[in-house]
């Protein structure tokens, strides 16, 4: 046996390195992320400088065009005190994505702290967590939010944000958990125990970065949620009906007897909400195909073999002819 | 000089109920700088077990395991120091370099936990041990996905070797890579505790390696070391059936010269 | 522990947990609306009605709150809720047990029909996965996005006050009496149309994008491509090893999301006037009448973990590692 050390002849191409901030993101580049991420682009904007674009004051009453059709004064028309439409739908927009956002971020740190907490720690403390989360998942949240928020007087944005997020942050801290138990005994972290890593370097620099995918998609899902719950708490009045945002819209509409036929009134904000939805899921679908890279492969690969003439469906051998 | 004693170690795990099973009974050795054992027993011996309960990835049942004497610490800057003498190489180097961390990562992490060198000579210091593992500078950007596997693997060395250790356990470190590159990666582990008078644990189930590779042979057999003794007294003349057994399912590389030789050249 | 046990184990500690909640969420906020409406309505209501509201809400209660706890507890399992103070002071079990089946008979089976629905499509566009029955994705994803309420006025704008097909609200006729003829069960169903086909609408969505991923997923499987292999025909690969492994988390999710799934559902009552659970919830809202609403969010959630349990039950029988290994 020859015994000389065969040095660096094992290489294989590399790529150009990319930086760690990058690497971060890369869950996001893909089509169905970047739509989502614009329309979501396009909401953010309206919401910071939306007193600047909407052309009347939303509360503003004028009686010579009350419940007028969309004309070119009124892009979406007028409401039975003549207040413009599209004004109010630009105005709440903030109310929207700021408690979107606030509850999403609050209900994040949430799941993170108790999904990885109960992923990392073994044996009774984990059961104690995870029997916490199993318990806020099974608890309908609606029915508690409204009770919580029908306590209070005038509930401010952050109250209700976080009334939103208590209810909301189960479903991220488990899928946490469930992965960081099948992170934590993957040799490259026993590999930083070893090492002689701290805990708290071991969860926030050896963990973290790989769950990111994880806590970037229970964060879309808190956001879609509360955005639904709190359209819902102003449609059904729990929450002040003095702050626009869309449910508020929804609630004079409904109480005005807009539907069906002052279409304009109801169909802008209703479509806004499904919008903002519609893209959060989208961002969503890039991160799972991100993560579960059979969810993308599966439709081009399929639609491949279709144009060859086979159906995916039909058995082995087509498949097998297609392997790589 | 550095020597790890281990005492009368076993491990029971709980199965699920309350059924337990003896990974490791009655384990003991005593491994010194300079000196090569090789653990040799087939998957679910208690090898790995032994792994870690030595860098104290697990804790054992009953027994001891002493460093010098003194019984490894729990916790605080003692088991640090711990960690800094007693370093590991895993088996998978698909598994055991974090995906998401450059390679100057791996390696800086160890220098820095163990104040190795002096700050300013960190950068230096981690070029030196990509050399020394025969790797090139310019991988340091690099995460672990661009590298090869065996280049993969010499990272984790290097990693190990960063804290000037005086002990190495090293589980298996070639039984993932491809069989072309595996007398690479061992040779070069063989050259580095020659220069650096490690102490090496070699677990593995390839008795030719262990042979050409260790001073001494441990065997496991279900949790209970079966035969030990100088590495070729144990292949050539194994007492226990276990060890013949094992020898014989081993392709040997000496009996299937002699058996291509003796039958006529096709 | 087995896994039946640990199952049992979680459902008693939730159990627990949402009454302790319903407990100490009145005493934890301030103001305290109640004892403002006895006072207002000094003589009417019966010395036993404010016992029991202030055992429940803790009213000025001198006594230790683990004393509190314990009366509490007592009326609970006495079957005492308390009285509604909307209703006439009526007891609130009695407003309950009126709007229970309505809930059960409507949320329920729609949510059920759902499930199966979406389940099965998502089942039929993950094996024909890449074809053009993927058209169905982004349909299914804005149903699901689309807030409940909004979709209900507008079926209802569509299909009741233009077109007249079915009636907008209510559970049946005014004036008929609820008993068991064909004809009045006919009148029950006629006027829940609406209400449950808004309910399948938005709910079908979440079910039909799990199946699918999970079919997708699945079908990477080797031991698919060994059925295939093996011949047997695609109708029995589909279900018999692909679906059958793809709808066992899709089960699991059932179970977890039953709680915000009806909370969803409850405002479809609103919208619709049908007179179950959310509908009452919501009158006891706009009345601030707390004891009907901590009544009715202690039902709805020993509800939901029933709903739960019968979940867990039909897993256990697809599935049976569950009975050996604790399918979390």
């Amino acid at each position: 046996m020859s015994v000389t050390a065969t040095g660096v002849t094992d290489a294989v191409p590399v790529s150009v390195s990319g930086r760690s901030f990058r690497e971060g993101f890369s869950m996001f580049r893909n089509a169905k992320s970047i739509t989502g991420l614009s329309i979501l682009a396009v909401f953010t904007l309206l919401a910071i400088f939306g007193p600047l674009i909407a052309p009347y004051d939303p509360d503003a009453i004028d009686l010579l065009h009350r419940n007028e059709a969309p004309t070119w004064g009124h892009l979406l028309g007028t409401t039975h005190m003549g207040q413009d439409i599209l004004s109010q739908i630009i105005i709440g927009t903030r109310g929207v994505m700021i408690v979107g956002f606030l509850s999403g971020i609050f209900a994040t740190i949430i799941a993170v702290l108790v999904g990885v907490t109960a992923g990392y720690v073994a044996g009774a403390k984990s059961e104690a967590l995870s029997a916490l989360t199993n318990v806020f998942l099974v608890v309908p949240g609606l029915p508690l939010i409204i009770i919580v928020a029908s306590q209070f007087e005038d509930p401010s944005v952050v109250l209700i944000a976080a009334v939103l997020a208590i209810t909301g942050w189960a479903w991220g801290a488990r899928v946490l958990r469930a992965q960081t138990m099948s992170l934590r005994n993957r040799d490259f972290i026993q590999a930083a125990r070893v090492n002689g890593e701290p805990l708290y370097r071991i969860i926030a620099v050896e963990m973290l970065p790989n769950l990111l995918a994880v806590i970037a998609s229970s964060f879309v899902g808190t956001v879609t949620a509360a955005i639904l719950a709190q359209t819902t708490l102003a449609f059904v009045g729990v929450t002040p009906i003095s702050n626009w945002n869309w449910g508020t819209i929804l609630f004079w509409a409904q109480s005005n007897n807009a539907f069906p036929d002052k279409w304009w009134w109801y169909l802008p904000a209703g479509l806004c909400i499904a919008l903002v939805g519609v893209a959060l899921a989208l961002v969503n679908f890039g991160i799972d195909e991100y993560v579960n890279p059979r969810l993308r492969s599966a439709g081009m690969r399929a639609r491949a073999l279709r144009k060859r003439g086979f159906k995916p469906s039909d058995g082995a051998t087509a498949v097998a002819d297609t392997r790589n | 000089m550095t020597t790890l004693e281990l005492r009368n170690v076993s491990k029971k795990y709980r199965i699920r109920g309350s059924k337990e099973m003896l990974a490791l009974d009655d384990v003991s050795f005593t491994l010194e700088s300079g000196k090569t054992i090789a653990l040799v027993g087939q998957s679910g011996s208690g090898k790995s077990t032994i792994a870690k309960i030595i860098t104290q990835l697990e804790t054992a049942t009953s027994g001891s395991v002493l460093l010098d004497g003194v019984p490894i610490p729990r916790r605080g800057r003692a088991l640090r120091a711990y960690r800094q003498q007693v370093r590991m190489v895993f088996q998978d180097p698909f598994a055991s370099l974090n995906p998401y961390h450059t390679i100057r990562h791996h390696l800086e992490r160890p220098l820095r936990l163990h104040h190795v060198v002096p700050v300013a000579e960190i950068d230096a210091e981690v070029i030196r041990l990509l050399e020394r593992v025969r790797l090139a500078p310019d991988l340091v950007e690099r995460r672990p996905h661009e590298l090869s596997g065996g280049q993969r693997q010499r990272v984790a060395i290097a990693r190990a070797l960063a804290s000037r250790p005086g002990l190495l356990v090293a589980d298996e470190p070639v039984s993932m890579l491809d069989v072309s590159i595996r007398l690479g990666v061992l040779n070069l582990l063989a050259e580095l505790q020659r220069e650096s008078n490690l102490g090496v644990l070699y677990i593995t189930h390839d008795l030719a390696t262990a042979r050409h590779f260790s001073d001494e042979i441990m065997v496991l057999n279900s949790g209970v070391v079966v035969e030990r003794g100088a590495a070729d007294d144990v292949i050539l003349n194994p007492q226990h059936p276990y060890t013949r057994q094992l020898r014989d399912a081993s392709p040997n590389p000496d009996v299937l010269f002699a058996k291509t030789k003796g039958a006529s050249r096709a | 522990m087995s896994f039946f046990l640990r199952r049992a184990a979680f459902y008693l500690f939730t159990a627990w947990a949402a009454i302790t909640i319903n407990f100490f969420l009145p005493r934890m906020l301030k103001g305290d609306p109640i004892t403002a409406y006895l006072a207002r309505n000094q003589g009417k209501v019966s010395p036993e009605a404010i016992d029991s509201l202030r055992i429940l809400f803790g009213l000025d209660n001198p006594k230790p709150i683990w004393q509190q706890y314990i009366e509490y507890w007592g009326s609970l399992l006495s079957g005492d809720l308390g009285v509604s103070l909307s209703k006439g002071l009526a007891p609130v079990s009695a407003v309950i047990a009126d709007a229970l089946p309505w809930t059960l008979g409507l949320v329920g089976v729609s949510t059920i029909v759902s499930f199966v629905i979406g389940t099965g499509i998502g089942t039929f566009i993950g094996w024909r996965r890449g074809s053009r029955a993927e058209a169905i994705v982004p349909i299914a994803t804005f149903l699901s996005t689309v807030p409940y309420f909004w979709l209900g006025l507008i079926v209802i704008s569509v299909f009741s006050t233009t077109l007249r097909w079915f009636p907008a609200s209510h559970a049946y006729s005014k004036g008929t009496i609820p008993n068991f003829s064909f004809e009045f069960i006919g009148d029950v169903i006629y006027h829940s149309a609406l209400p449950a086909f808004t309910i399948v609408l938005t709910s079908l969505g979440g079910w039909v994008l799990g199946m699918r991923n999970m079919m997708v997923t699945v079908l990477d499987e080797d031991y698919v491509t060994v059925a295939q292999a093996k011949g047997l025909s695609p109708f029995r690969v589909m279900y018999g090893y692909a679906a059958r492994n793809a709808v066992l988390p899709q089960l699991s999710s059932f179970a977890l999301s039953l709680g915000f799934i009806v909370g969803g559902t409850l405002i479809m009552e609103m919208i619709f006037s049908y007179p179950g659970l959310g509908l009452r919830l919501f009158e006891a809202t706009l009345a601030k009448d707390y004891p009907l609403m901590q009544g009715m969010f202690l039902v709805i959630t020993l509800s939901v973990l029933v709903a739960n349990i019968l979940a867990d039950v039909v897993y256990a029988i697809m599935d049976p590692r569950s009975r050996q290994e604790a399918a979390s």
